[in-house]
C-alpha cells in the first residue's frame, strides 16, 4: 500500500501520480497492489461526490487518472485481476436520445466499483437491451437519458423485459436529469440513481439484496 | 438606434425605449382589440421584470416541437415543411392561451443544416428518428492545445478551424488564409488564390444554396409569427439568443470532458479563453435583438448548474465572464433571459450579484427549490419557470393544477414571476400543457 499515490490520485494531482506509478513499476512493485491503492482513492472521491464536497470534473479527472494508469499497468498483469466482479450490468442511453457524458461517468464509476460493464452506447434499441442482459446473464438493466421524449424508450424497454421473463433475474435502473420518482412509476423501472454515486449505491444494494 | 441620441442615453432609458418599441410592433393586428391584448401582455411581462405586481401572472412556457406535434405533426415535418407548421402554429395558439408566441428558435433550420451537412447536431432523418428533436453532437471540436489560436483570434479560429470541423461544406475553407491579411494592395492575390480552387468554388456554391433556404426560412418564419401575433395578441419571448462564455467553451468548442479536464490541466487558458469571448457574446444577443426591435435576450445556461462545479469553481470560472455578459447586455437596456437547466440550488447566493441592477434580468429555473429561489432573488430579480418535465410528460391534469396553485401561491406573491416549464417542451400530455396554462390563468390572477 503506498499512501503516496492513493493522496496524489485524490487530490487529482495527475502528474504526480503517473510518475509515482511509473516509479513503483520500475521498482518491481506488485501491479496488484498499485490497483488496490487506486481503488482506495476513488472510493475516497465517490464519497466526496456523495456528500457535496467533490463535483463532474472531480470524477471525470479522476476516471482519467484511472485509464492512463489501468494503461501502464496492462503489459505488467500477467492474468486479468483476479477480484471477483460484483455483477454484470448493461448500460445504455435509450433509443432516440444520443447523450453520453451522464452515462460515461457512471459506466466509469460501476468500473472501478467493480461491476462487470457491458456498455452499449447511445441511441440503444429496446431488444439490444434485453438480449444483451439474457446473453451476458445480466443482474442490472441501466437506462439513460436527457430527454423528456426518451421516457417511452425507456417504458418499451421495461415492457420488453416484462415479456422476455428476466425481471426476476434483472433489475432495471433508469437516471438523467430528468428523471424523477414519478417517471420511475411511469415506466415501470425498479428504481433511478440520482447521479452516478446514487446509481453505484443502487446497483450494489441489488446485487447484495438479490 | 432606437432614438438619435442612442449613445447619450442612459442604461435605463435604453431599457424604456426597448420596452416601448416592443409594445409598438410594426405589425398590423386584426383589431385594435387584439392590440390592446397584445399591449397588455407585453406589460404583464414589464411588470414582472420591473418586480411590480402585474394585473396576472404572465404564462411563458418553452414551447419546442408540442406546438406541432399537437397538432399531429410528425417532428420531421414540424422541421421540414413550413406550410404545415405554419397551418398547426394557428391552431395551437387558437387553443392554447398562453403570453407568449411559440418559441420558434428551437424549430431549427434543417433546411440549412441539409446544404450545409451540418455535424454539430442530429435531426429527424440525419441521425435521429422522424419523431425526435434535433440533439447535439458532443465532441472536441477545438483540441486541447488550440487555447491560444482561438485566444489570439477568435474570428480566424473560428472560420479556419472550428467550421471546417462542424460544417462538411465548409471544410475547404480550412485551406483559406486569415481575412486579416488584407492590409495592402500587393496582398490581396495571394489572399484570393484558393479562392480560384474547385474545393473551395464548390464550397461557395453550398454556401449560396444554405443562404437561399436561410432567406426562405426566416420569410417563412417572420410571416407565422407575425400572422399569430396580429391574430392573437401575443409578443415573442426573445429577440435573438447568445450564451454564457464558460458554455461556448464547453458545449461548442471543447465539450463537457475536454472542459472539465483543462479545469485542472489548463485553468488559466481556460479562464482567458472565457475574457475573449465576452464582447462577442454581448454582441451576438445585442445586433439580435435590434434587428428584431425586442428587449429580450434568451441565454440558456449549462455547465454551471449543480454538480458540474463547485461553487469556488462556479465563482472563479463560470460566473465572472457571464456576469459581464450580463452586464453589457443591461448596459444596452437588453434584458437578459437566463434559463438555468438543471438544479442551479447552490448557485443562489452568488447569482445575487450586488453589481447586477435590480429589475433588469429574469432569472427561469428548472429543477431548484423555488422557495430559495424566492428567498435568494425575490425583490431583486424576475424569476420563474420549475413546472416539472415529468409532470408535463407523465402527469395528469389534477396533479398539473395543484402544482401550479401551489408554485403561485408560494412565489407570486410580490411580483416579479412568470409562470414557465422547467423543461422546453417537445413531447408532453396536451390535457397537462392546457391545464398548466389555464391554471395559470386563474390562480394568477389573484396573486
Amino acid at each position: 500500500m503506498t499512501e503516496g499515490l492513493t493522496q496524489a490520485i485524490v487530490d487529482l494531482r495527475e502528474d504526480d501520480a503517473l510518475a509515482m506509478v511509473d516509479q513503483l513499476l520500475a521498482e518491481g512493485a506488485d501491479p496488484m497492489g498499485i490497483l488496490d491503492d487506486c481503488k482506495r482513492a476513488m472510493d475516497v472521491i465517490g464519497e466526496r461526490f456523495a456528500c457535496g464536497e467533490a463535483f463532474i470534473p472531480e470524477l471525470m479527472m479522476a476516471g482519467e487518472i484511472m485509464q492512463s494508469i489501468s494503461g501502464k499497468l496492462k503489459p505488467h498483469l500477467t492474468s486479468a485481476p483476479s477480484q471477483e466482479k460484483l455483477g454484470v450490468v448493461v448500460i445504455g442511453t435509450v433509443e432516440g436520445d444520443i447523450h453520453h457524458i451522464g452515462k460515461d461517468i457512471v459506466v466509469t464509476m460501476l468500473d472501478i466499483a467493480g461491476f462487470d460493464v457491458v456498455d452499449l452506447g447511445v441511441d440503444v434499441k429496446v431488444a439490444a437491451f434485453v438480449d444483451t442482459a439474457r446473453e451476458k446473464r445480466a443482474d442490472v438493466i441501466a437506462m439513460s437519458c436527457l430527454l423528456t421524449s426518451a421516457f417511452d424508450a425507456m417504458k418499451r424497454t421495461v415492457a420488453a423485459a416484462d415479456e422476455a421473463g428476466i425481471r426476476g433475474s434483472v433489475k432495471l435502473m433508469i437516471g438523467g436529469a430528468p428523471i424523477t420518482e414519478q417517471v420511475v412509476a411511469y415506466t415501470g423501472a425498479d428504481g433511478y440513481g440520482k447521479d452516478a454515486v446514487g446509481a453505484v449505491e443502487l446497483a450494489k444494494q441489488w446485487i447484495g439484496g438479490a | 438606434m432606437f432614438t438619435e441620441n442612442w449613445k447619450e442615453l442612459t442604461a435605463d432609458q435604453r431599457f424604456a425605449a426597448r420596452m416601448e418599441a416592443w409594445a409598438n410592433p410594426a405589425v398590423e393586428f386584426e383589431s385594435d382589440e387584439v392590440k390592446t391584448r397584445y399591449q397588455e401582455r407585453v406589460q404583464l411581462f414589464r411588470d414582472a421584470i420591473e418586480l411590480k405586481k402585474p394585473k396576472r401572472v404572465p404564462i411563458a412556457p418553452w414551447m419546442s416541437l408540442f406546438p406541432g406535434l399537437s397538432q399531429g405533426l410528425t417532428a420531421k415535418d414540424t422541421y421540414y415543411d413550413y406550410d404545415k407548421l405554419a397551418e398547426a402554429w394557428m391552431k395551437f395558439h387558437a387553443e392554447y392561451r398562453q403570453d407568449v408566441l411559440a418559441f420558434s428558435i428551437n424549430i431549427v433550420p434543417v433546411h440549412v443544416y441539409d446544404a450545409l451537412d451540418y455535424r454539430l447536431y442530429d435531426w429527424p432523418g440525419h441521425g435521429v428518428g422522424e419523431n425526435s428533436g434535433y440533439q447535439y453532437n458532443e465532441a472536441e471540436y477545438m483540441k486541447a492545445d488550440e487555447y491560444d489560436l482561438l485566444i489570439n483570434d477568435p474570428s480566424n479560429f473560428w472560420q479556419r478551424f472550428y467550421l471546417p470541423r462542424v460544417i462538411g461544406a465548409l471544410e475547404p475553407w480550412a485551406t483559406l488564409d486569415p481575412f486579416s491579411d488584407l492590409v495592402e494592395g500587393p496582398m490581396t492575390g495571394p489572399f484570393f488564390i484558393p479562392f480560384g480552387t474547385p474545393p473551395v468554388q464548390e464550397m461557395l456554391k453550398k454556401m449560396m444554396a444554405a443562404g437561399s433556404a436561410a432567406l426562405e426560412w426566416i420569410q417563412r418564419f417572420s410571416a407565422m409569427d407575425a400572422r399569430a401575433m396580429a391574430a392573437f395578441g401575443l409578443p415573442g419571448f426573445a429577440g435573438g439568443a447568445t450564451k454564457a462564455p464558460f458554455d461556448v467553451l464547453g458545449d461548442t468548442l471543447r465539450g463537457t470532458r475536454g472542459l472539465m479536464l483543462d479545469k485542472f490541466r489548463r485553468p488559466e487558458k481556460v479562464l482567458e479563453a472565457c475574457e475573449r469571448l465576452v464582447p462577442i457574446a454581448i454582441d451576438q444577443g445585442l445586433r439580435a435583438c435590434n434587428i428584431n426591435r425586442h428587449p429580450m435576450v434568451f441565454i440558456p445556461l449549462h455547465k454551471g448548474a449543480d454538480g458540474f462545479l463547485s461553487d469556488a469553481d462556479y465563482r472563479k470560472f463560470y460566473w465572472p465572464t457571464l456576469k459581464k455578459v450580463l452586464l453589457g447586455l443591461i448596459d444596452e437596456g437588453i434584458v437578459p433571459l437566463c434559463f438555468a437547466e438543471g438544479g442551479y440550488n447552490e448557485r443562489l447566493e452568488a447569482i445575487h450579484d450586488p453589481e447586477i441592477p435590480a429589475g433588469r434580468m429574469v432569472w427561469m429555473f428548472d429543477a431548484t427549490n423555488m422557495h430559495e429561489v424566492r428567498e435568494h432573488l425575490g425583490g431583486y430579480q424576475c424569476f420563474g419557470g420549475n413546472v416539472p418535465g415529468a409532470l408535463i410528460t407523465t402527469g395528469n391534469p389534477q396533479g398539473m393544477e395543484d402544482y401550479v396553485r401551489q408554485l403561485i401561491e408560494d412565489v407570486a406573491g410580490e411580483g416579479g414571476f412568470i409562470l414557465g416549464s422547467g423543461i422546453v417542451i417537445d413531447e408532453a400530455k396536451p390535457e397537462c400543457i392546457k391545464t398548466m396554462i389555464e391554471a395559470g390563468l386563474k390562480y394568477g390572477a389573484r396573486v
